[in-house]
């Protein structure tokens, strides 16, 4: 379980530009929740995956993994319970290595010795996981990263994630570099694995219909705080236009001119 | 005379080697190369004449660099600065360090003193002319560093070096402390520098205290000549051809210097080739690089991109 308690995250403090973007969030992620959020841009949604990872430590408050506090740890350190996704699909892997290479480096966590682990078993290993993403990549180990898709190369950062199975899994907008079909591809196959291998998740998202579909909870964030949280059948039930219903009620204004959130 | 720039460029290839594991594979600019390379012939010539075996100082003088590309590794890690900077600060300082290590001179002879090679050259060595039988040296010790290096980074450590150059948050979503790996890194390419150095001053028959000066524009020279010649991404010509750039670079320096008086150039000259030589190097990759080179791959990436931003 993690759990998130009185965070504050504030920039340039004491300037006059000091801007809260996280203010008294708490929140508690169940282990197997698979949580979506939404929220226009600047709710803090990018800042709450980089306190829980462990990139910025909080202004206030304190993290904790497990029930101990994490709060202290450096990002690296985080990294062996916590997967992040990026948007950028080159953030996940290294471009001018080879396919297995890349499967090397990720299907372990932590400090690597000088040992030689690519054999032949490991090979049959990485093939039979790359048959999974069905994109004939099973037959490219030799290949360099860099010449497979953005597609591709998502799809393949996604495997190479949750082949360490993390504790948590931080999915941050890691469709919406993508064209349309390879965005729904790996978000299939996100879903796929998070229940195949029981992940805790969490996957912000700019379209409201994806936060509905995925998940079994959903979060909507605004000005640092979470001012919508929903699970079980209450968000199955939910439509778009009940979303957007809600956070007028919430907010007593209309998105901040953000469209594409009904998408 | 051929014999000569294929030891040299197989002595200065080491080097070359050191230079290319930051530069290109790290992607951690590093300048104390100036500072390292004539800090492993001072460790060697004052170890020897101090009676060293000529191994043992090797050995010290590997270790030697190591140390001081970790100093500049930390640095850089622990305040932050720039990797360029924190070369030249610990390159400055090594100017100090090898002068005492010199025994408060600039220079040490290394005439009648037993080396490495001198002892080769009156064992096995006599079997062949002189320049022969020091390339054959050479030869078996830079493939064996060479071949050394090829295994290393085919361990889960070296690969993992690798990918930090090119993508460091990749390496901390491992768990895997970048800075670690800098300073391992770090070293390691002052390592091979120190033991170049060290043997050049065998070579040369002397250490110098200003035998580094532009070292590392020599190194970076050699690696970018050699990429011009092989194209891979497998370690193992990776290696090859930095050590086949060390030698060309060799010999087009050897024909400035015997030829160059023609059109009146003079050694002095040979700094401003060789810094021409990299900045051609660099014009020519640029240029190969522009949209209009690369074609249609990269038009089509730039509208993939661009359907997914809108989305």
């Amino acid at each position: 379980m993690i759990g998130l308690n009185d965070i504050e995250m504030v920039f340039g403090q004491g300037t006059s530009d000091e801007n809260h973007v996280l203010n008294n969030l708490s929140l508690k992620i169940n282990k197997g929740d698979f949580i979506t959020i939404i929220g226009s841009n600047g709710a803090g949604k990018s800042t709450l995956f980089n306190v829980i990872s462990g990139k910025y430590s909080p202004s206030f408050g304190q993290v904790f993994f497990n029930g101990a506090d994490v709060t202290p740890f450096a990002e690296y350190k985080r990294a062996k319970w916590v997967g992040r996704i990026f948007q950028d699909p080159l953030l996940g892997t290294a471009g001018n290595m080879s396919l297995e290479h890349n499967m090397v480096i990720t299907h372990k966590k932590g400090f690597k010795g000088l040992r030689v682990s690519l054999n032949r078993e490991n090979r049959e290993f990485f093939k039979k996981e790359l048959v999974q993403l069905d994109m004939n990549l099973e037959n490219r180990l030799k290949d360099n990263v860099g010449n497979l898709s953005g597609g591709q190369r998502q799809a393949l950062t996604l495997l190479m994630t949750v082949l360490s199975r993390p504790e948590l899994l931080l999915l941050d907008e890691h469709t919406a570099a993508l064209d349309p079909k390879n965005a729904s591809k790996v978000l299939e196959l996100t879903d796929k694995f998070i229940s195949q291998y029981k992940l805790t998740a969490m996957m912000v998202t700019h379209n409201m219909q994806q936060a509905i579909d995925y998940g079994n909870r959903l979060l909507m964030l605004d000005g640092g705080e979470v001012i919508f949280d929903v699970s079980g059948e209450m968000k199955k039930n939910l439509t778009v236009e009940a979303l957007v219903k809600k956070f007028h009620e919430i907010r007593k204004t209309s998105f901040k001119s953000d469209e594409a959130l009904l998408t | 005379m051929l014999e000569g720039i294929l030891v040299e460029g197989l002595i200065y290839g080491i080097m070359a080697l050191g230079v290319f594991i930051t530069f290109r594979i790290l992607d951690f600019p590093d300048l104390s190369v100036d500072g390292t390379f004539p800090m492993g012939a001072a460790i060697m010539a004052s170890g020897i004449t101090s009676g060293l075996p000529p191994m043992v100082a090797l050995l010290i003088a590997f270790i030697g660099g190591y140390i001081a590309g970790m100093v500049t590794a930390i640095i850089h890690n622990r305040l932050k600065v720039p990797s360029l900077l924190a070369g030249i600060l610990t390159m400055t300082m090594l100017w100090s360090v090898n002068i005492r290590i010199l025994g408060n001179k600039a220079n040490l002879p290394l005439l009648r003193v037993e080396t490495m090679l001198s002892r080769y050259l009156d064992g096995w060595g006599s079997l062949l002319p002189r320049e022969w039988s020091l390339l054959v040296y050479f030869l078996i010790v830079a493939l064996l560093i060479k071949f050394l290096l090829d295994y290393f980074f085919k361990t889960d450590l070296g690969l993992t070096m690798g990918a930090m150059g090119q993508n460091e948050q990749m390496i901390i979503a491992q768990g895997i402390n970048p800075r670690t790996l800098k300073i391992l890194g770090v070293g390691l390419s002052n390592g091979l520098v120190a033991t170049s150095g060290a043997f050049a001053a065998q070579y040369q028959g002397f250490a110098d205290v200003n035998l580094g000066q532009g070292i590392v524009v020599t190194g970076l020279a050699m690696v970018m000549m050699g990429e011009f010649l092989l194209k891979s991404n497998k370690i193992g010509w990776l290696t090859l051809r930095v050590i086949i750039g060390a030698i060309l670079y060799k010999a087009i320096m050897y024909f400035g210097r015997f030829y160059g008086y023609y059109i009146n150039l003079t050694p002095n000259d040979l700094r401003l080739i060789t810094g021409l030589l990299i900045i051609g190097a660099l014009a020519f990759t640029k240029l190969k690089g522009s949209p209009k080179w690369k074609g249609k791959l990269s038009s089509t990436f730039k509208s993939f991109s661009k359907t997914g931003g809108t989305q």
